[in-house]
């Protein structure tokens, strides 16, 4: 009875395998996004030559979970002539869809344990990276309808920016990446990572990774796109009037949009788990040495967006839609005629 | 596979469960006590006078219908894409007219000024 209800699957993983796997993602990215928070303040007063949050705990290391409980205790303020539904949907439709977009994102190669092939990822589905698009792409409504449903001008404001700029990026993002596509022949990541065996991506597509993390900077609001929470002309921008845990699901909203975005950037094109110096991937050590080598990479690309973050000061609004649709859209379509024509050209011959 | 996309469910009722969950614990544990004055939208101090919901520059329409567009194209261009070795060089004719023809449109709305925010 007990070894029945042990086998009964969900799709190709057994129940408990699926359930283990998703507490871990969740789990994985709530603590990821909470320390980026520290790192993001630790990176800013280093390079402004201050210490930073250093009193809870030791080197602050506290800090995160002190924030969390002080979000969790604070009162909801709620304004006045709100949509009800929309303001309490809003923040967990940001959070949640950014959580959701990570189901399909490996860390590491299949791995054999006992003769299970071990996925490290939580689904592993064939059209991964159409998926990772489309659902972070729902961080959109989140955005639109936040700031819409707190009647608050520079709220409405905001999200105005923001959905147009989100939407104008999304395209730069999806046609930089489709030379990637050409190239790996699939939409698997795992596939994509494999086919970089010889050569990461970035190599034969410098123009396409250029392309996606400028894209991916705007798409997570980042500087020098941060112009929806342009603070010295909107406040904070779509989420103005959200306190307490709203508030907090927009900010664990964006941070996981990072982790999301440069996991992505690493699988796609720096050869995700595939290590510079050798290893068997044989068992699941070797598969966790390879989870260390992607989260390594990973983390490379989000200190670089801290970086450019105190590097590189605030487009202006007309500037950004400009480079999104008059350099970045062209360069896109560019980069997909080259590497098409050039791989169609190799096949034929 | 239908079945690979199963796991994805049970992720997205992890995710309800969390969503829902923290939002009701926030406001079990937190205060409420609200007063009109605390209720006011934020205005930078200015008792605000009407409310936010109002017409906006047609410059976000004009965007959002261009994205429509331009998305579409690269839903078409994804299958293509993981077939292009296999159609060799009739996929990219047939491909290069389709990116020709929407080359051109994205010319065109340029020159409209449908890309002009300066006003």
């Amino acid at each position: 009875m007990i070894a029945d209800l042990a086998h009964f699957s969900i799709g190709p993983d057994y129940w408990w395998v699926v359930l283990i796997k998703g507490v871990i993602v969740l789990g994985f990215l709530a603590t990821a996004a909470a320390y980026l928070t520290l790192a993001e303040r630790k990176v800013s007063a280093h390079i402004q030559l201050r210490i930073g949050p250093n009193r809870v705990g030791p080197f602050g290391l506290l800090q995160p979970a002190a924030d969390a409980v002080k979000l969790l205790f604070k009162e909801n303020t709620a304004p006045a002539g709100r949509d009800k539904l929309l303001f309490w949907l809003a923040p967990a439709l940001m959070a949640g869809a950014a959580i959701l977009a990570y189901a399909v994102i490996p860390l590491s190669g299949t791995t054999n344990v006992n003769g299970y092939a071990l996925h490290w990822n939580m689904a592993h589905v064939n059209v991964a990276l159409l998926y990772v698009l489309a659902i972070t792409a729902l961080g959109v409504y989140a955005i639109f309808l936040g700031g819409w449903a707190a009647n608050n001008k520079y709220s409405l404001l905001g999200a105005l920016r923001s959905s147009a700029q989100l939407i104008s990026y999304e395209m730069a993002v999806a046609f930089a990446l489709i030379g990637v596509v050409i190239l790996a022949h699939s939409l698997d990541l795992e596939e994509i990572v494999n086919a970089q065996q010889h050569a990461w991506f970035i190599v034969m597509q410098p123009l396409a990774g250029l392309l996606y993390f400028v894209g991916a900077l705007a798409e997570t609001n980042r500087l020098p796109f941060d112009l929806p929470e342009a603070e010295t002309e909107l406040i904070a921008g779509y989420h103005t009037e959200y306190s307490s845990m709203r508030f907090g699901f927009y900010f664990l909203g964006e941070y996981v949009n990072m982790v999301t975005v440069c996991s992505l950037a690493t699988a796609l094109f720096l050869g995700g788990w595939l290590p510079l110096i050798p290893w068997i991937h044989s068992d699941w050590l070797g598969g966790l040495v390879g989870v260390m080598w992607f989260l390594g990479k990973a983390s490379i690309l989000l200190f670089l967006m801290m970086w450019i973050r105190w590097t590189l000061p605030r487009l202006r609004y007309d500037r950004l839609m400009n480079l999104g649709w008059k350099v970045l859209l062209p360069l896109g379509l560019l980069n997909i005629v080259i590497t098409g024509s050039v791989v169609a050209a190799r096949a034929a011959s | 596979m239908l079945s690979d996309y199963a796991p994805i469910l049970v992720f997205l009722g992890i995710c309800v469960a969390f969503g829902v969950g923290v939002q009701a614990l926030s406001a079990a544990v937190g205060p409420r006590k609200p007063t009109p004055e605390k209720e006011l939208p934020y205005e930078s101090g200015i008792v605000p006078l009407e409310s936010a919901r109002r017409r906006f520059s047609v410059s976000f329409y004009v965007t959002a219908m261009l994205f429509i567009i331009f998305d579409v194209e690269s839903i078409f261009l994804f299958p293509w894409a993981t077939i292009v070795r296999d159609l060799k060089i009739f996929g990219l004719v047939e491909m290069g007219i389709f990116i020709a023809t929407l080359f051109i449109a994205l010319i065109y709305v340029w020159a409209k000024g449908a890309l002009r925010w300066e006003f």
